[in-house]
C-alpha cells in the first residue's frame, strides 16, 4: 500500500486517523505527506512499521509517541519532535526546535541539522543523533538512552542526568549539575560506532568524541551536595 | 517587711511555653540541626486552615420545600468530559479517586482502590509511576495521568485509559515535582520509571515538551490526535491562582479541570512545601467557578475539587459552591486501612501513633499501603480493603444526598451557594456566602 496525503486537501485529523487505523494503513505501507505547512501533531501515535515521508516543515510534536513507523521529515520540525517515541525511526533533514526526542523511550531520532534547547530532555531509552549543534539544557534529567552530537553542545549539558550516555564531538559550553566527562572505553567506542552508522554517518571517527554521563552524586539526598543545585 | 505570702507559688510564674516557639517548632529546629536536611513526609497540610466545617447548610424552611429523606429521588450521577471528548465518562457518584502513584502505593493498594471505585460506580486514577495491570484490571474507569516526569508513559496505556489527566500541579506542592525515596524504588518501580534501583528520585516539576498555555493547547490537541478524540482530557492544577488558572485551562482546551487545594495529600514532599504553598480548598472553588461562568463554560467544562475532603458534608459543600465532582486521596487510604488504631503497636515502634503516621516515603507502612516491601504490602487484602472503600464512598454519597434533600434538591448538582451560610468571617469571604445571621459577604473576588 502506498499513497499520498495532501494536507492542502485534508486535515491533520483525517491524516492521523488514516495512518493510525490498521485496515486503512496496514504494516509495510509507504506514505507521502505533502503540503504540511507547519501543521502540528503530524503522523503521531503510529504503532506499526509504516514508511512515511513528510514533505516540508512541521509544527509541534511531529511523530509524537511513534511506536514503529519510519518517518522522514524533509524539512525542519517544531517543538517536541518524536516526543515519547518508543520504537521506530524519525529522521529530520533540517533543524529541530526545542525538546527534540523529549522523554523518548526507544527508537532512533536523527537530526541532520541543529537541535535547539532541551534536546533529549527526560530521555528514557531513545537514541538521538544530532549532526549539528544542540542547545542549552540538552539531556536535562536524561534517564537512559544515548545522545550523540556531532557539533557543539550549549550550556548545562546533561544537568541532573541519570544513566543516559552522551557523546559530543564539538565544544561543550558547560556541563550541568552532576554531569561529568567520562573515559571512552572500547565498549563506548563500539556503541558510538553503531549509533553513527545507524544514523548514516560514515566519515567521522569515534575518537573525535568525548563521553559525558552522571557523577551519580545526586542520587541520594545529601547535605553536602546542596551547593550543586 | 513585706506583707506578701512567702511560699513559692507567689514568688515564681508558671513555666510558659512560647506560642511562637511551640513544641513542634522547637523539635523541628533540633531535627534540622541534627540532620542538615529538610523534613520530608506524606499527607497534606496539618495545621488548621479555613475549611468546609466553617460552612453550614441552611436547609428548607418557610420558603423552601424539603424532599422526603428515604423516598424522593436525589440523583448523584455526573458526566465528565462533555466538551470535546467523543466518549465522556459517566459516573454514578460525584466522588472520584485521585491520582496516587504505584511506587508511592503498593500494588495491592492500587488494586483495592480500583475494586472499591468500581463497586461504587466511580473512577480511579493512575499517578506518577505509570499504569499497572493491577489497577487497569480492577478499575472499570481509569484516568491516566500525564505528568512532567512521564514515567512509564506509553501509547498502549494511553489508548486503554478512559481519560487523560495532565498534571500541572498538586495542592500539596503547587510548583513542585514528585519525590520517591530510595527505600521505595524496588526493581519493579525502577523498571517502570526507567531509573536505577534504590536512588532518591525527584520527578520533574515542569513538563519536558511544553511551557505555558499556548504550548499546552497544542499538547492537548496532540493527545486528542493520539487517542482519536475519544478521551476526556483533564487538567489538574494546585490551588494558587484558581481564577486565572481555570481561565487558561479553558483556553487550552481542557474538558475537565481539577483544582487541588493546599490540604491535598502527597506521597512525599518537603514539610515546608506542604504547609506553606497554595491556598485552602475552600478558597479555591469560587474563583474557579467564577472563571468558568465568566467564560460561559460552567457545567460545560466540568470542575473537580480535591484536598481535604472527608465526609458527605464536604462533598455537598463543594458541589453547592459550584463543583461538578470531588476527588479523594487521603480519605480513600484511610478507608483502605491507613493509620488504623489496631496497628498502634507498629506505629509506636516507628516512633509515631495511629492518626499521625505520615512517613510514607520510608516505605515501612504497617498497613501495607504506602510501601513496596512485599512482606508489608501482603498485609493488605485488596478485596476486603476495596469493599471498605466502596462502603465509605456509599456513605459519602448518602450523606451528601441527605443534605441535598434537606435543601429541597432532587440532584446533588442542584445545590447552590444560596443553600450555605458561613460560620466565620474568613469562610464567608473565601466561599463568598453570607456570614450566618447576616447578609454580609466580606470582600469580592
Ligand atoms: C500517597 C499519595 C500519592 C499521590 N500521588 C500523586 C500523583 O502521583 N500524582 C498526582 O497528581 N497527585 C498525587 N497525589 C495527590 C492526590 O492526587 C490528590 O490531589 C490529593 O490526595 C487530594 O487531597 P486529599 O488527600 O486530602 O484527598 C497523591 C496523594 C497521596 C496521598
Amino acid at each position: 500500500m502506498s499513497a499520498t496525503i495532501d494536507l492542502k486537501k485534508t486535515t491533520t485529523r483525517d491524516l492521523n486517523s488514516r495512518l493510525q487505523n490498521e485496515s486503512a494503513a496496514p504494516a509495510g505501507g509507504t506514505w507521502q505527506i505533502a503540503n504540511v505547512r507547519g501543521h502540528h501533531s503530524v503522523a503521531v501515535g503510529i504503532d506499526r512499521p509504516l514508511t512515511i515521508e513528510i514533505d516540508g516543515n512541521t509544527g509541534y510534536f511531529c511523530a509524537g509517541m511513534n511506536h514503529g513507523a519510519e518517518i522522514t521529515v524533509k524539512g525542519s520540525v517544531g517543538q517536541g519532535v518524536a516526543e515519547t517515541m518508543s520504537a521506530g525511526k524519525v529522521h529530520v533533514t533540517g533543524d529541530a526546535s526545542m525538546a527534540a526526542g523529549a522523554s523518548g523511550r526507544g527508537g532512533l531520532l536523527v537530526i541532520d541539522g541543529n537541535a535547539a534547547a532541551r534536546c533529549g530532555i527526560s530521555m528514557k531509552g531513545i537514541d538521538i543523533v544530532v549532526k549539528g549543534d544542540v542547545g542549552h539544557l540538552s539531556a536535562f534529567m536524561a534517564q537512559t538512552g544515548r545522545l550523540v552530537v556531532l557539533g557543539d553542545a550549549g550550556e548545562a549539558l546533561g544537568d541532573s542526568i541519570y544513566e543516559a550516555r552522551l557523546y559530543v564531538r564539538g565544544a561543550v559550553a558547560s556541563l550541568g549539575a552532576d554531569c561529568v566527562e567520562k573515559p571512552m572505553n572500547d565498549e563506548h567506542k563500539e556503541e558510538l560506532a553503531e549509533l553513527l552508522s545507524a544514523a548514516g554517518v560514515t566519515d567521522v571517527p569515534v575518537e573525535a568524541f568525548r563521553r559525558y554521563g552522571s557523577a551519580r552524586k545526586l542520587y541520594h539526598f545529601n547535605i553536602d551536595n546542596a551547593g550543586a543545585y | 517587711m513585706s506583707n506578701a505570702p512567702r511560699h513559692d507559688g507567689w514568688m515564681r510564674t508558671t513555666p510558659r511555653k512560647s506560642a511562637t516557639f511551640d513544641d513542634y517548632a522547637i523539635s523541628e529546629i533540633r531535627r534540622a540541626a541534627a540532620t542538615g536536611i529538610y523534613d520530608i513526609r506524606g499527607g497534606g497540610a496539618k495545621r488548621r486552615l479555613p475549611n468546609f466545617d466553617d460552612l453550614t447548610f441552611l436547609g428548607a424552611s418557610m420558603s423552601r420545600y424539603p424532599l422526603e429523606g428515604y423516598r424522593e429521588k436525589c440523583s448523584t450521577n455526573v458526566t465528565l468530559g462533555t466538551r470535546f471528548a467523543k466518549k465522556p465518562i459517566e459516573l454514578d457518584i460525584p466522588v472520584t479517586i485521585a491520582g496516587m502513584s504505584f511506587g508511592s502505593l503498593s500494588g495491592q493498594a492500587k488494586e483495592a482502590l480500583g475494586r472499591g471505585a468500581t463497586l461504587a460506580g466511580t473512577s480511579t486514577t493512575t499517578g506518577d509511576g505509570g499504569m499497572t495491570p493491577e489497577e487497569r484490571g480492577h478499575s472499570d474507569k481509569l484516568v491516566y495521568q500525564y505528568l512532567p516526569s512521564r514515567y512509564g508513559m506509553n501509547l498502549h496505556d494511553l489508548r486503554r485509559a478512559d481519560a487523560i489527566e495532565i498534571v500541572v500541579g498538586q495542592g500539596a506542592k503547587p510548583g513542585g515535582g514528585g519525590m520517591l525515596l530510595g527505600q521505595k524504588i524496588s526493581a519493579r518501580v525502577a523498571r517502570m520509571r526507567d531509573l536505577p534501583e534504590g536512588i532518591d528520585q525527584r520527578s520533574a516539576c515542569r513538563h519536558p515538551d511544553w511551557t505555558g498555555c499556548d504550548d499546552l493547547e497544542i499538547k492537548i490537541e496532540e493527545l486528542r490526535e493520539l487517542t482519536n478524540w475519544e478521551k476526556p482530557i483533564y487538567l489538574k492544577i494546585g490551588a494558587s491562582r484558581p481564577y486565572y488558572d481555570t481561565a487558561l485551562a479553558v483556553k487550552s482546551g481542557a474538558d475537565v479541570i481539577v483544582i487541588d487545594g493546599m490540604q491535598g495529600g502527597t506521597a512525599a514532599t518537603q514539610e515546608v512545601f506542604i504547609e506553606h504553598v497554595g491556598i485552602p480548598t475552600l478558597a479555591a472553588i469560587r474563583p474557579a467557578v467564577q472563571a468558568l461562568q465568566d467564560l460561559g463554560m460552567h457545567r460545560k467544562v466540568q470542575l473537580i475539587v480535591s484536598g481535604g475532603i472527608r465526609n458527605g458534608a464536604d462533598v455537598a459543600k463543594c458541589m453547592a459552591l459550584g463543583a461538578d465532582a470531588v476527588s479523594i486521596g487521603t480519605a480513600a487510604l484511610i478507608a483502605l486501612g491507613d493509620n488504623d488504631p489496631a496497628l498502634e503497636a507498629d506505629y509506636q515502634a516507628l516512633g509515631t501513633t495511629a492518626g499521625a503516621y505520615d512517613d510514607w516515603h520510608e516505605g515501612l507502612d504497617p498497613a501495607g499501603i504506602t510501601t513496596q516491601d512485599p512482606a508489608l504490602s501482603s498485609r493488605l487484602d485488596p478485596i476486603a480493603a476495596g469493599r471498605r472503600l466502596a462502603n465509605y464512598l456509599k456513605v459519602l454519597t448518602l450523606e451528601a444526598q441527605t443534605l441535598a434533600r434537606a435543601c429541597g434538591k432532587s440532584a446533588l448538582h442542584n445545590l447552590e451557594p444560596e443553600d450555605l451560610s458561613a460560620l466565620t468571617i474568613e469562610a464567608a469571604a473565601m466561599a463568598q456566602v453570607p456570614l450566618a445571621g447576616t447578609r454580609w459577604i466580606p470582600g469580592a473576588i
